[in-house]
């Protein structure tokens, strides 16, 4: 059970932080005209793409006390950053990050330019417009986000097991722990920990995507009917 | 007075760059802005608005600039001033009435604001729907909230790109009075482009037309649309085809009307001009332009087919002057070559094919 907490307690960290930097970094994307942007959504994306394990691998290098990362966490807080809960929620940051970037990405290209252009001409700045208009038709989207962000932190297993190692209470998140019950041939435990996950998991999904549906199908209608 | 002077390029996708180049001043009272659909009218507005710079101009509202290239002034949308009702309305659709309409005030305290947005709904006769989105109310309704959301800022100018598109003359010409009681208020430059004749006629106190990027003309409606037959049509000479026209029907949406030919049963689909129904036109097409074809052609871009007989056929150099008789008489000219293989004789059945665009209205 403690393992259970301590994922979602990471997953709550990541959707929140997520949250924070993913809006104004995906406002930016969908409104920069900087010729070089395809290369940060190249960088956003390649957690897409790369093995868990290969970027459990760099993130581990850089965590560790002559990487960067570590270096600056150990002078800032004066303890290394690897095999921490800290550690843990930079790693899955950056993991999840694609399944937080693209649905808000998404969400904030398809709001109309011409609302946009009404906003400005009846006096609105960029900041007014971003949080009476932007945001309010972006919901659906940045539900999504929060829900695939949390669901793919739960989920993770490569990353965590590369950075976080498997300290009871610190790092050893649920899905590590049944692979443990499993290795020392629990099954019991492991299905029971399995079910719980796959319980939480399909209500969380069930309940946002039931919601996200009856205000994205509100918006939608309000939106078709212009 | 809004005084403008403006140039600038445009890089349209599929067609040869176009140069908006327009000098204007709009007085108090609504201008009509006139004009075929592509003339530059919205681009037009855009710069004005400031939601598009101009390549070079300058802006100007009562003597205030807007926007001046030679000092590098460029006031940005939100301090001009200027309301804009875009051709969708863009009302916000998270948003009740009552707050659509409020938008544009948030500078205000909220006694003032209310009473303003009370006023403006009051206007516009939108009052009872202030708790309803804009999804559920309907098309004129949306209009009207539109146009007090733009106006209940106070604006200099307000610029109305086809706001009534879509509604019946009877609603429009409610909604257009509703304007006009504003208006004799307020007394501000209001811009109207539209390019349907019934608004032209009901809205009235001086137009001005452009066409590819350019002003053609400008004073008091029924002056402008009189006039650009004498000033821009295609002139007759070096046509060989000129053929008179009786205009059945407009179809504004289309850019194009329809003539019947003289005394025939011909008819045919020519580019919209300064016409009613009823009016004799001249129209004029070149014999090259014709196609000339010995089977009824299908699935053609071409809106023209004519069945004719063959009259004559005479070559001279290297054309062949085919006289065909629709029940009107055209020249075509087609290549020996051609003449050949089709086989051209007289008295044969030919299907001429005419392009909308080959049809070139012609001065009287």
């Amino acid at each position: 059970m403690e393992a259970l907490f301590l994922s979602i307690k990471l997953a709550l960290c990541v959707s929140a932080i997520l949250l924070a930097c993913g809006i104004p970094l995906a406002y930016w994307l969908a409104n920069s005209q900087w010729r070089g942007k395809f290369l940060l959504e190249s960088v956003v994306a390649l957690p897409l793409v790369l093995p868990p394990t290969v970027l459990g691998f760099y993130l581990l290098v850089a965590m560790g006390p002559r990487g960067p990362l570590g270096w600056l966490w150990q002078s800032a807080f004066g303890h290394g950053l690897a095999f921490t809960f800290g550690g843990l929620v930079i790693a899955s940051v950056i993991y999840s990050a694609p399944f937080a970037i693209q649905p808000l990405l998404f969400a904030f290209e398809n709001v109309d330019r011409e609302l946009l252009a009404a906003s400005a001409v009846l006096g609105a700045g960029r900041l007014r417009t971003f949080w009476r208009v932007i945001l309010p038709l972006s919901i659906p989207g940045v539900i999504t986000a929060l829900v695939f962000s949390f669901a793919h932190t739960i989920g993770e297993f490569g990353v965590v097991l590369m950075v976080g190692g498997n300290l009871p209470g610190i790092t050893r998140t649920v899905s590590i722990d049944i692979y443990d019950h499993v290795q020392s041939l629990e099954y019991a435990q492991a299905n029971h920990l399995s079910l719980t996950l796959l319980g939480i998991s399909f209500a969380v999904l069930a309940i946002v995507y039931g919601m996200n549906r009856k205000v994205g199908r509100r918006l939608w209608a309000t939106w078709a009917a212009k | 007075m809004l005084s403008v002077q403006i140039r600038k390029e445009l890089h349209r996708a599929n067609s040869s760059p176009f140069v908006l180049d327009v000098s204007f001043e709009i007085p108090p009272g609504i201008t009509i802005l006139f004009g075929p659909s592509g003339a530059g009218k919205s681009t037009l507005l855009d710069c004005v608005a400031g939601l598009t710079k101009p390549g070079a101009g300058r802006i100007s509202i009562d003597g205030e600039l807007l926007f001046d290239s030679a000092s590098g002034a460029n006031l940005s949308p939100q301090k001009r001033r200027i309301a804009y009702v875009f051709q969708s309305l863009a009302l916000f659709p998270h948003m009740n009435v009552e707050a659509n309409v409020s938008y544009g005030l948030a500078n205000l305290p909220p006694d003032e604001r209310r009473a303003r947005v009370e006023a403006a709904l009051a206007a516009f006769h939108v009052e009872e729907l202030k708790a309803r989105k804009p999804a559920a109310i309907s098309g004129g309704e949306r209009q009207r909230v539109a146009l007090a959301r733009s106006l209940v800022t106070s604006p200099r100018v307000l610029l109305l790109d086809e706001p009534l598109t879509g509604l019946d003359a009877k609603l429009k010409s409610s909604i257009i009075d509703d304007l006009r009681a504003w208006n004799s208020a307020q007394r501000i430059p209001i811009v109207y482009v539209t390019h349907n004749r019934e608004e032209v006629d009901a809205l009235g106190e001086r137009m001005i037309t452009i066409d590819h990027g350019r002003v053609i003309d400008s004073g008091p409606p029924q002056q402008v649309l009189d006039a650009p037959r004498r000033k821009r049509l295609a002139q007759a000479a070096g046509f060989e085809n000129l053929l008179q026209g009786k205009v059945m029907d407009l179809r504004e949406s289309d850019g194009v009307m329809r003539l019947r030919l003289e005394a025939s049963e011909c008819e045919i689909e020519v580019p919209l001009g300064y016409a009613t129904p009823g009016d004799l036109v001249r129209i004029a097409v070149r014999a090259g332009d014709i196609l000339l074809a010995t089977e009824r052609p299908r699935g053609l871009s071409a809106r023209n087919v004519l069945e004719g007989r063959i009259d004559s056929i005479e070559q001279r150099g290297t054309i062949v002057v085919v006289h065909v008789d629709c029940g009107v008489n055209f020249t075509v000219h087609v290549t020996p070559g051609a003449a050949r293989v089709l086989e051209l004789s007289p008295e044969r059945k030919v299907w001429l094919v005419l392009k909308t665009h080959s049809c070139h209205l012609v001065a009287d």
